[in-house]
């Protein structure tokens, strides 16, 4: 018994920081900009088939693919951004909120027209195979997917701390106004977080092609989960993001373990219901 | 009518992380009184206005109306309870008539259509503003916009009024106006508290007049005696200055 | 809202007269069906309204409350032949209870964490019934096929009662919208939409308006879902509690303007028979090329004309008056 919650443990923490670099990317946009990009899980999944393509067509292994990823996913943010969504930040909040729906379900669609519904496999991976530590079965891919989200997301506090570019952005995430008197060019920012976070949500993308499923509708319930972990969180906090997606990680593995495993995404969904009850702003929001 | 005062404030202190906003102020309004709230910017007047009308919760102290406790009530339940206030920035309805904004205040006493619509163009006549019943809240200028806010208040039927710099941005003509209304609300029955910086309307209209500085309250009397206060004068003017040296 | 010119009224009179001619003067199912689905969403959005376009509390999240509709109805007549009429109030009822289960909590929210809220919410309801053996978990409920007639809420030869049945539910829709919107309550939401402080300072109590409103969306959005049940004769999970319901219920009301009463009809009217027909031409192959002019659609409205239908005829309005 202890020996599978032992597993458990280990498959939330797997998850989990997978989870915590798809919600920092979330978190960044909405904090710089205050919008939700709901077609968030759809970049993840232009991600993962990034990542496939390059290698079922050039052989490239997808831990060769995460710049490409990240570079892929930043260019399309900036495009989303600069063409449709930097349109409606001065409109009314409604088409805020629904703006981004229309390119999840384009993009959704165009996968589907271009790539077919199937679902589709990196079958033979550099990284694969299964290590036995005592009674826990870590599998390799999943290993190094959760280690990459780690070392990313600690890059990526690291450039908002540390860089002046990286700075900027915690201005304006902190306030808009004070940071334009300060001569900040919130407009480029704005343009660049956007960017960010899909490429960090373009690199989980290419995390998660190694070992998961890709297929156009993958991005539906990664992109629910996010939002629930980036509110979970608490809306702009990046440290907030990464431990509520750890916590998100746990309580998805475990509820599933101890109560039923196909409710596990609506204990997830509970819990945040009950967060936003309790604490509205999240963990860590203000 | 009961000697109860209509409002007490017992050392209502309000904290703010570092910064003590409101520290241990004290006073007391009787009914049918003008009470006026003075002090330099950011010593904290808006502040114990939201500790009053339940925006805030003080961290200590307790507020009393009419003898009732209502330090912890919410701001909607003190409303209903007889305070209404206003702001410093104007709060209207942006998408209804002027008409419209004054009946949501009225549906607080009046739960029908008609009845709400009677009072509120009762109280419009009152304020001088019925004649521009129809338009849209945002056309108005700011001065009409603050009568606007003030017959919105009045329509909930408040016993206790309290205004937030209602004099701001006023034209000398607008602020006679606004000083006679405030007399007309009085002579109505509506006790009033009110925070302004424009000195002319404090001297006009006060029975008494309190003095915050930094949080704390340092005097208390009439018109003419706070203004000759050293240190009132102090207060606004800094260290640097000495009266009657 | 403003009372009704006759100018209006003679309108509308005049609509609604085509409106109830239309199916005997047109060939086929299909254009019936068109209109049907019009109305369904039609009425959808003005529930959605309620909660979205007057007091601003935008729930991506109407889906669950069809779903519960929906299922109540036919689980009470597949398993105690209960009449759906009857079913159709109780999946009212509990669609209203849930509403207000969810709605404390959730009543603070504002913008963007109460429309994920409602997505969750949603969302709880979905995975649920996908594994609630007593309703047909994944496999979905089939209704029985009952003789045709009013009574049993059930044709078969034609779709036409059906048409009727739905438009008598949007007016009736429509009635309780207007009724709200000039009511205390509507006054209110209104307030509530515009800023808290200045609801809160009139003595409006939040919780209890907002629940009110979300009760009676829910009901609304409930009846829709009994009639998609009798409509069609069978419902799934995946067909009657996802998302994309519910994007397509904001969208009508925006497309139409939110916040205006007849709004969420025009949006209807206008992405239906959109949606149906490139759907009809362009989508059975599978190529999902509907769905992206369907994206493009949403992304076009959202960015050129986010107040709608309503909004330009009002702008319109203003320049000429």
């Amino acid at each position: 018994m202890a020996d599978q919650l032992m597993q458990q443990l280990v498959n939330s923490l797997l998850i989990g920081s997978v989870y915590a670099l798809v919600a920092i990317g979330l978190t960044l946009i909405w904090g710089v900009m205050n919008i939700i990009n709901f077609a968030h899980g759809d970049f993840l999944m232009v991600g993962m088939f990034v990542a496939f393509w390059f290698y079922t067509l050039f052989g490239v292994d997808p831990i060769f693919s995460i710049p490409i990823c990240a570079a892929v996913l930043f260019l399309l943010g900036l495009v989303i951004y600069r063409y449709i969504v930097s349109k409606v930040m001065t409109g009314p909040i409604l088409a805020q909120l629904v703006v981004t729906f229309g390119v999840s379900i384009f993009l959704a669609n165009l996968a589907v027209m271009l790539w077919t519904p199937d679902f589709r496999l990196i079958d033979k991976p550099l990284l694969s195979g299964t290590w036995t530590l005592g009674a826990v079965q870590l599998s390799v891919p999943k290993f190094a997917a959760s280690v990459g989200s780690v070392l990313v997301s600690a890059a990526v506090f690291l450039f908002l701390r540390k860089t002046k570019t990286g700075k900027a952005i915690l201005a304006v995430e902190m306030n808009r106004e004070s940071a334009l008197l300060v001569g900040i060019n919130t407009e480029r920012i704005n343009s660049l977080s956007f960017g960010l976070g899909s490429a960090l949500v373009g690199i989980a993308g290419a995390f998660l092609s190694m070992y998961y499923y890709i297929y156009p509708q993958v991005g539906g319930l990664f992109g629910l989960i996010s939002f629930c972990i980036v509110a979970f969180g608490g809306f702009g906090s990046i440290e907030g993001a990464f431990i509520a997606g750890i916590l998100i990680g746990f309580v998805q593995t475990l509820g599933g373990y101890f109560f039923d495993p196909a409710y596990k995404y609506a204990i997830v969904f509970m819990v945040y219901l009950i967060t936003v009850w309790i604490r509205p702003q999240g963990l860590l929001g203000g | 009518m009961s000697s109860l005062p209509l409002l007490e404030v017992q050392g209502v202190s309000k904290r703010f992380g570092g910064l003590l906003a409101n520290d241990d102020v004290s006073f007391t309004v009787k009914d049918g009184e003008i009470v006026s709230i003075i002090g330099p910017n950011g010593a904290g007047k808006s502040t114990l206005f939201n500790c009053i009308t339940g925006f805030y919760r003080p961290n200590a102290g307790r507020v009393l109306y009419q003898g009732k406790d209502i330090t912890r009530f919410g701001a909607d339940r003190i409303c209903k309870l007889g305070i209404a206030r206003t702001f410093q920035i104007v709060q209207i309805i942006s998408d209804m008539t002027v008409l419209e904004n004054v009946m949501t205040g009225a549906f607080l006493r009046s739960a029908r259509n008609g009845a709400a619509r009677a009072k509120a163009e009762e109280v419009l006549r009152f304020t001088g503003l019925f004649e521009k019943r129809n338009a849209a809240a945002t056309a108005l200028t700011i001065a009409d916009k603050k009568r606007l806010e003030v017959s919105m208040a009045l329509a909930t039927r408040p016993k206790l009024l309290m205004l937030d710099e209602a004099m701001a941005g006023l034209t000398p003509f607008e602020l006679k106006e606004m000083i006679g209304l405030i007399r007309k609300v009085r002579e109505n029955g509506v006790t009033l508290v009110i925070v302004e910086h424009v000195m002319e309307a404090v001297m006009e209209l006060s029975d008494r007049v309190i003095v915050i500085n930094s949080g704390r309250m340092i005097v208390e009397g009439t018109p003419k005696e706070v203004v000759v206060n050293t240190e009132v004068i102090q207060a606004y003017l800094g260290e640097r200055y000495h009266v009657g040296s | 809202m403003r009372t009704f010119t006759p100018r209006q009224i003679s309108v509308s009179a005049v609509v609604l007269i085509l409106l109830i001619l239309y199916p005997l003067f047109v060939r086929g199912s299909f254009p019936v069906h068109v209109m049907i689905l019009v109305f369904l969403f039609g009425m959808m959005g003005v529930a959605w309204n309620i909660i979205g376009g007057f007091a601003g509390m935008f729930s991506f999240g109407q889906v669950a409350f069809f779903g519960i509709g929906a299922y109540t109805s036919s689980y009470l007549l597949t398993t105690y032949h209960v009449s759906p009429w009857i079913g159709l109030l109780a999946g009212g009822v509990l669609a209203a209870l849930a509403a207000a289960a969810i709605g404390i909590p959730c009543s603070n929210l504002r913008g963007h964490y109460f429309a994920i809220a409602s997505i969750a919410f949603a969302e709880i309801v979905r995975i649920h019934f996908n594994n609630w053996k007593l309703i047909g978990a994944a496999e979905g409920l089939t209704l029985p096929m009952l003789p045709e007639s009013f009574r049993n809420f059930m044709f078969h030869s034609t779709k036409t009662p059906y048409y009727y049945i739905i438009l008598g539910f949007l007016i009736l829709s429509l009635i309780a919208c207007s009724w709200v919107s000039t009511s205390r309550m509507g006054f209110y939401f209104r307030a509530i939409k515009e800023s808290h402080d200045v609801a809160k300072v009139l003595g409006i109590n939040f919780v209890r308006y907002r629940l009110g409103a979300i009760m009676i969306s829910a009901f609304l959005t409930a009846m829709a879902g009994t009639f998609y049940a009798q409509y069609i004769l069978y419902l799934d999970p995946e067909s009657v509690l996802i998302l994309p319901i519910s994007i397509q219920i904001v969208l009508v009301s925006m497309l139409g303007g939110a916040g205006s009463i007849m709004g969420p009809v025009i949006g209807a009217a206008i992405l239906l028979p959109i949606s149906e027909v490139t759907r009809v031409w362009l989508g059975y192959k599978g190529t999902g090329i509907d769905m992206m002019i369907y994206g493009t659609l949403i992304m076009l409205i959202s960015v050129y004309q986010p107040k709608g239908v309503w909004g330009l005829l009002s702008t319109i309005g203003r320049r000429e008056a």
